[in-house]
Parts: structure tokens; sequence; C-alpha cells
């Protein structure tokens, strides 16, 4: 079985990005797929692939992380202008990050529109994120 | 740290406004097995008359920094560009031991390259900022659109790290370096094989574009 958790955005607002990482790490060391609204800074993907370099184990094998974004080049003035205040007030919640356990998650295949997650149990697809769902 | 503050505003003051900064860094990054230390094999026998690192199938053979002082290439006008190059291991999200197993090593090799690998990682991203401009080494036979990739390109954009992506492989018959012009559409792509030395001349020029 493979388990989901969801992470609202405001979960992990107001928190430090040592805290976001180390909240985010630790349900996928629980073996559960984060499904996050919004994403972490450039900064935060890069530190997050450093702490967990220095967690691999015997039990841990890293992570498969992706992330789904619009694409501003597609958005018109108006509607970045809108994400643009929207960001500044609420933080930024466009957009969906996805991070698994390497030991769970086979791969993320992702292009412009859509992620697959492939499982190492399953070797299947089983899950499909569209931006069309998240954002049509 | 009074000592070195000291020593960086002397510095600052000694220093001609007018030379070249002597001292650019050029660093290959991308993700394990993209051909990173066969780029700078091919850019050090090219220009130094030696190779640099030692490559492999098995990925992650690199898993220190590995950087060769006074690299000097010239352009097609004679114009000289001279820099220390900077080769790193490949960036992952993820290292498992027994993947190594299953390219033949031993249980103890395999478990000292993990380890080895997983702290290249961490000086990967750790030597970010000491980069002046990167190449981001691309193997063009598969998929651009990975976190890892976009996280690179990301972090040194926000850097404002000037970034050559070389599409290598290009001599494979599955590689599309259309597909990787179509993903990193703002920095400029060079499909080349690192390997036969195909097309380098673009991107040598093309270092001479971005080097800064």
């Amino acid at each position: 079985m493979v388990t989901f958790q969801f992470i609202p955005y405001q979960d992990i607002d107001t928190l430090t990005s040592a805290k976001r990482i180390n909240k985010l790490l630790n349900i996928v060391k629980d073996n559960r797929i984060v499904i996050m609204e919004g994403r972490l800074t450039k900064q935060e993907e890069a530190d997050l692939i450093e702490i967990t370099m220095e967690e691999i184990g015997p039990k841990f094998k890293g992570i498969e992380l992706s992330v789904i974004y619009p694409d501003k080049n597609t958005q018109d003035v108006g509607q970045k202008l809108k994400n643009t205040f929207a960001s500044i007030l609420l933080g930024d919640r466009l957009g969906l990050t996805i991070i698994g356990p390497a030991s769970i998650v086979k791969k993320i295949e992702k292009n412009p529109d859509k992620i697959e997650l492939f499982t190492k149990e399953l070797s299947a697809n089983i899950g499909r994120f569209t931006k069309k769902a998240k954002y049509g | 740290m009074v000592k070195s503050l000291l020593r960086s505003i002397l510095q600052k003051l000694t220093a001609n406004p007018f030379s070249r900064k002597s001292h650019v860094k050029l660093g290959l990054y991308g993700p394990p097995n993209g051909g990173k230390s066969t780029l700078a094999n091919r850019i050090c026998t090219d220009w130094l008359g030696e190779e640099m690192s030692s490559v492999s199938h098995i990925a992650h053979e690199t898993r220190e920094i590995v950087i060769k002082e006074q690299v000097t290439i010239k352009n097609k006008r004679g114009k000289e560009l001279t820099f220390s190059l900077v080769d790193t291991p490949g960036i992952a999200t993820k290292i498992d031991y027994e993947e190594f197993l299953r390219k033949g090593l031993n249980k103890v090799e395999a478990k000292k390259r993990a380890k080895e690998a997983t702290k290249g990682v961490i000086d990967s991203i750790k030597w970010l900022d000491n980069m002046d401009s990167v190449v981001v080494v691309l193997d063009a036979t598969i998929d651009p659109y990975s976190q890892v990739n976009i996280t690179i390109i990301g972090n040194l954009q926000a850097r404002n790290i000037p970034v050559i992506i070389a599409a290598n492989k290009v001599d494979l018959r599955k590689a599309n370096t259309d597909l990787i012009n179509a993903a990193f559409p703002q920095y400029p792509v060079i499909g080349i094989s690192a390997k036969y030395g195909k097309n380098v001349e673009d991107f040598y020029e093309q270092i001479f574009k971005v080097v800064k």
C-alpha cells in the first residue's frame, strides 16, 4: 500500500527553511509520499538534496522529487500581476511539490503538462497530476 | 575574522579594476553519467594535451571535486580565455548501493562508493557559490524535465551565474537536443559528443560568449 500525505501551504508557511525541510523529510522517511501545496524556494530545494544525502543509510536511499508549476510564459499580464500580489500576501502557494521515498517511488516523470508517478511495488502508473486538473 | 576582513579590503584596494579576472572558475555540473568527466577530458586533451578525470559507465565515478588550473582556450579570432576547470560529482536525490552491486561492484566497494557519492553530491552543491560560470552537462538521450536538472539550473539562475547547457551524447541515435532546448529555452544549448569531439568548436565559441 502506498500512503500519500497532503501538506497544505499553511502548515509550512511560518516555518523556517530548516524546519520545513525536516518536516517534509520526516514524512518521507516514514515511507509516505508528500503532496505539498506550493513549492520550496530554489535554495530550499538544494538544501533538501543536501540534507537528504546526509541522511542516506541502509534504511533510507533518498528521495524522488518533482514540482509542477504554472508556466509563467503562458500567463497574461493580469494573471502575472495577480499571482505576484498573491505570492507577496499569502506566500508562493502556486504549484504542487511531490516528494517520495526512493525505496517506494521508482520515478516521477514530468513534462510541462503532467506528472506521472511510478512505484517500485506496483511498477505501474499509480498517479497522474495534470495542470489542467489543478489550474484549468 | 578581522584579519580576513582586512585582507579582503586590502585585496580590493590593490586590485586593478581594468585587469581581466584571473581566476575564473568554470564548473561542470549535472546529474550522474551525463558526461561531465568525459567533457572535462575533452577540454583538457584539446588544450593541455592530457586527461583530467577518470570515466566509467557506473554512475558516480567522480565523487570528489577535481580542479584543473590554468586551462587556456583560443577561439577562431585568436582571442584567449583562461579559466580553472572544475569537474564536480553528479547531483542526485537518491543513491542506492544495490545499483552498484548490479553493475558488478562487490558489497564493500558498492557501500564505499555510495558513501563517497553522497558526500560528493553535498560538495557539488556547496561549491555552487564558488563558480563564475557553469556548463550544465545533460545526457541528450534522457528526458531533461527532471527535478534535479531544474533545481541545478534554478540555483544557478538565483545566484546569477552564467550557464551553458551541453546536450551531450548526440552521437547516439536516441539523442534529442530539441527537447533540451524546449525545456530550458532561456539558455544556450549546444549539442555535442564529448566522447568523439563532435561540435566541440561551437561549444568553445559559446564559452567565450558566456564566461565572465
